[in-house]
C-alpha cells in the first residue's frame, strides 16, 4: 500500500476563511488510506464550514457499495457533519458549507445543477432521535412514496415490503392505522428505518440511531442493518465502539484537533480501515487510544 | 468530602433545620404582597361579576325565543335581534373566509421561507407584532379609505365590514399560527426532508396539519374578538335600524353590537332591557365560542 501522509497546515487566501496550523505531528495521517473497490459515495478533500467556523477538515473517503462504513470519534469531532453533508441536510442549517467534492456514483452532489431534494431521495436518513411522524403507522412508510410520487401499484404490498425488512411487520400488522406515537422507542427508530427503505434509496446514512435505544432495542436494529447491507449501502455515526466492531465492514476513525492560534476545534479523518484492522491492529497511536478507552 | 471538615460545613451540620427562613413567604412583606395580590384580583373578578349579574337582572325577562326571531321595531315587545344575529353570521363568515388563509400563508412565509437575517422580514414581524395592538376603530377608518379610494358609494355592505374585521383580526391569526408552526419540532421537518420530500410538502403534508390545533384555536379567539367589535362597523355607517335579513356581501346588514348599542341609547327602559337580554345571548356566543377553542387545543394539541 502506497503511504500517503499529508500535513494539515491549511491557509486559505480568503480573508474571512480562518488560517488553521495544526501542529504537524498531530496531523499527519500515518495510516495509507486504503482504496475501496467499487465505491458509491467518495469524498474528496471535504471542508464543512458553519460560517467561519470549519468543523471538518480536509476528507478523503469512500464509501463501499453495499458496505456498512462506521464513522467514529470522541464528541465533536466532526463526524455528524459530515455525515449529513453527504445527502445535503447541512443545506437546511444557517451558514453550513461544504468545500471539495462529494460525488455519489461518479457525480457532485453539490453541482449547481443537482437538486438536494433528489440527492436526498437516494440518500436516505434516519437520525439518533426517533423522529415518527404525527400520523398512523401506514401513512408514516407510505408518506415518502407519495411524496416522491412513486407509482405504487399497490401501496399496501408497498407498506408491508416496508415493514418486513425492517423486521416490523409482525409486530405493528394488526395495528397498522395506529398512531405511531404508541410504538415503543426501539420500534419507532424501526418504522424510521422502513420509512427510509420505502423511498427505495440506494444509502442509508443513521447518525447514531440507536442512542436513545436500550439493549434490546440496539442489537434489533444492528440486526437489521446486516440484513440490510445485502441491498443498501450503510453509513453510520455512532459513540459506540462495540457497534462499530459488531455491524461495519470498514471504520474510519476522526479526531478533534484544537488549532494552535484560535483553540477553535475541527475534524479530521485519522485512520480508515478494515474494522478488523481498527480495532486490532491500528496504524495511528490516537486510534489505539480511543478504541482501548484511553482518551475520548 | 473535604469541604465538610472546613468551618462551612461544620456550621451547616450543627444548625437545627427547624424555624421560618428570614424573608421566606410568612414575612411580613410577603403577607402584604400577596394581600394586594387578592386585591387586584377581587376588584377586576368584581367588576365583572357585578356587571354579569345586573346584566342577567335586566335582561332575563327579555331572554325569550322573540329575541331571536323578530325584526327590530319601535314597539319593545314585538322588537328581536333576528337580522342583527344574521349579520354577524354573515360578517363574521366573510372575516373568517377573508382572514385565516390569508393569515396562515403570511405565518408560514415568515416562519418556514422568509430569510430572517434580512431587515424587511423583520420589519414585517415587528410590524405584525404593533399591529395586534392597533384599536378597532383605526381598522375602521383604514376600510373606510380603502373602499372610498375603490369608489364604492353604499359602505353598509357585508363585504365591507368583513374587511375592517379582517385587518382586525389578520395579526392575531398570523401571530397564533406562528407560534403554532413554532411548535412542530424540527425532526419532523427533517425527516420529510430526508425523505425526499420539497419544502413545500413538508409544510403542507406535515408542519401545516401539525399545526392546525393552534390555528385553528387562535383564529376562533381572533374571530370572537371581532364578533363583540362595534366600532370598526359604526365608522362603516353600519345600519342600527335593519327589518330585512341580509342575504349576501353586498346586502345592507348590522350586528349584535351594533343593535345592543343602538337599544341602549333609547329612553324606553323596555329597550334597555332588550339590550341586556341581547348582551346575554352575545355572552353566550363569545362563550361558547372560547370553549370550543379549549376544547381544540385540548383534545387535538400534539404532545410531541
Amino acid at each position: 500500500m502506497p503511504t500517503k501522509t499529508r500535513a494539515a497546515s491549511y491557509t486559505t487566501g480568503s480573508d474571512q476563511k480562518p488560517t488553521i496550523h495544526f501542529p504537524a505531528e498531530h496531523a499527519e495521517r500515518s495510516a495509507a488510506l486504503p482504496t475501496v473497490p467499487n465505491a458509491i459515495i467518495e469524498c474528496k478533500d471535504v471542508n464543512v464550514y458553519y460560517n467561519a467556523f470549519r468543523a471538518v477538515t480536509g476528507v478523503d473517503l469512500s464509501f463501499g457499495s453495499k458496505e456498512i462504513t462506521a464513522l467514529i470519534g470522541p464528541s465533536g469531532c466532526g463526524k455528524s457533519t459530515l455525515l449529513r453533508s453527504l445527502n445535503r441536510m447541512n443545506d437546511l442549517i444557517d451558514g453550513a458549507r461544504v468545500e471539495g467534492s462529494v460525488t455519489f456514483q461518479g457525480e457532485d452532489i453539490y453541482h449547481k445543477e443537482v437538486d438536494a431534494i433528489e440527492v436526498r431521495r437516494r440518500i436516505g436518513m434516519v437520525f439518533q432521535k426517533p423522529n415518527p411522524f404525527p400520523k398512523s403507522i401506514y401513512d408514516n412508510i407510505a408518506y415518502g412514496p407519495r411524496v416522491i410520487g412513486l407509482k405504487a401499484s399497490n401501496m399496501d404490498d408497498l407498506v408491508e415490503e416496508a415493514l418486513t425488512r425492517a423486521a416490523l411487520w409482525p409486530e405493528v400488522k394488526d395495528k397498522l392505522k395506529q398512531s405511531a406515537f404508541g410504538l415503543s422507542g426501539g420500534q419507532q427508530q424501526r418504522l424510521c428505518i422502513a420509512r427510509t427503505i420505502a423511498v427505495k434509496p440506494d444509502v442509508i446514512l443513521m447518525d447514531e440511531p440507536c442512542s436513545s435505544l436500550d439493549p434490546i432495542a440496539t442489537s434489533r436494529i444492528e440486526d437489521l442493518m446486516y440484513e440490510l447491507r445485502e441491498d443498501y449501502t450503510i453509513i453510520i455515526v455512532t459513540h459506540n465502539m462495540q457497534q462499530a466492531a459488531r455491524v461495519a465492514d470498514r471504520t474510519a476513525f476522526f479526531t478533534a484537533l484544537a488549532s494552535e492560534e484560535t483553540g477553535d476545534r475541527t475534524g479530521l479523518l485519522v485512520e480508515y480501515d478494515l474494522t478488523k484492522k481498527i480495532f486490532e491492529s491500528p496504524a495511528d497511536q490516537r486510534t489505539e487510544d480511543y478504541i482501548s478507552g484511553r482518551f475520548g | 468530602m473535604t469541604f465538610l471538615t472546613t468551618g462551612l460545613g461544620a456550621h451547616i451540620r450543627s444548625a437545627s433545620i427547624h424555624g421560618k427562613v428570614r424573608g421566606g413567604e410568612h414575612s411580613a412583606r410577603s403577607v402584604l404582597f400577596l394581600i394586594a395580590l387578592w386585591l387586584c384580583l377581587f376588584v377586576a373578578f368584581g367588576v365583572l361579576l357585578t356587571l354579569i349579574i345586573t346584566t342577567l337582572i335586566d335582561g332575563f325577562s327579555r331572554l325569550d325565543s322573540r329575541l331571536v326571531t323578530e325584526y327590530p321595531a319601535s314597539a319593545p315587545e314585538r322588537a328581536g335581534l333576528r337580522p342583527a344575529i344574521l349579520g354577524s353570521i354573515w360578517v363574521i363568515g366573510a372575516t373568517a373566509l377573508l382572514t385565516i388563509p390569508l393569515g396562515v400563508a403570511a405565518a408560514v412565509h415568515l416562519e418556514e421561507f422568509a430569510d430572517r437575517k434580512k431587515w424587511f422580514n423583520r420589519a414585517i414581524e415587528l410590524n405584525v407584532q404593533n399591529l395586534a395592538a392597533v384599536p378597532s376603530i383605526v381598522y375602521g377608518l383604514l376600510a373606510l379609505g380603502f373602499l372610498a379610494l375603490l369608489g364604492v358609494q353604499n359602505k353598509n355592505i357585508v363585504i365591507g365590514g368583513a374587511l375592517a374585521l379582517g385587518l382586525l383580526v389578520l395579526p392575531v391569526i398570523i401571530i397564533s399560527t406562528r407560534e403554532a408552526l413554532r411548535g412542530v419540532p424540527l425532526e419532523i421537518r427533517q425527516g420529510s426532508l430526508a425523505l425526499g420530500a420539497t419544502p413545500l410538502q413538508t409544510v403542507w403534508r406535515q408542519t401545516l396539519p401539525a399545526s392546525v390545533p393552534g390555528i385553528a384555536t387562535g383564529a376562533i379567539l381572533g374571530l370572537s374578538r371581532a364578533l363583540g367589535e362595534a366600532a370598526p362597523l359604526l365608522v362603516l355607517g353600519a345600519l342600527v335600524f335593519v327589518s330585512f335579513d341580509p342575504n349576501g356581501l353586498l346586502s345592507g346588514y348590522t350586528t349584535m353590537p351594533i343593535q345592543i348599542f343602538n337599544w341602549t341609547s333609547r329612553p324606553q327602559a323596555e329597550f334597555h332591557e332588550l339590550a341586556s337580554a341581547g348582551s346575554i345571548l352575545l355572552l353566550l356566543i363569545l362563550l361558547a365560542m372560547n370553549g370550543l377553542a379549549i376544547f381544540i387545543r385540548n383534545r387535538y394539541q400534539q404532545r410531541w
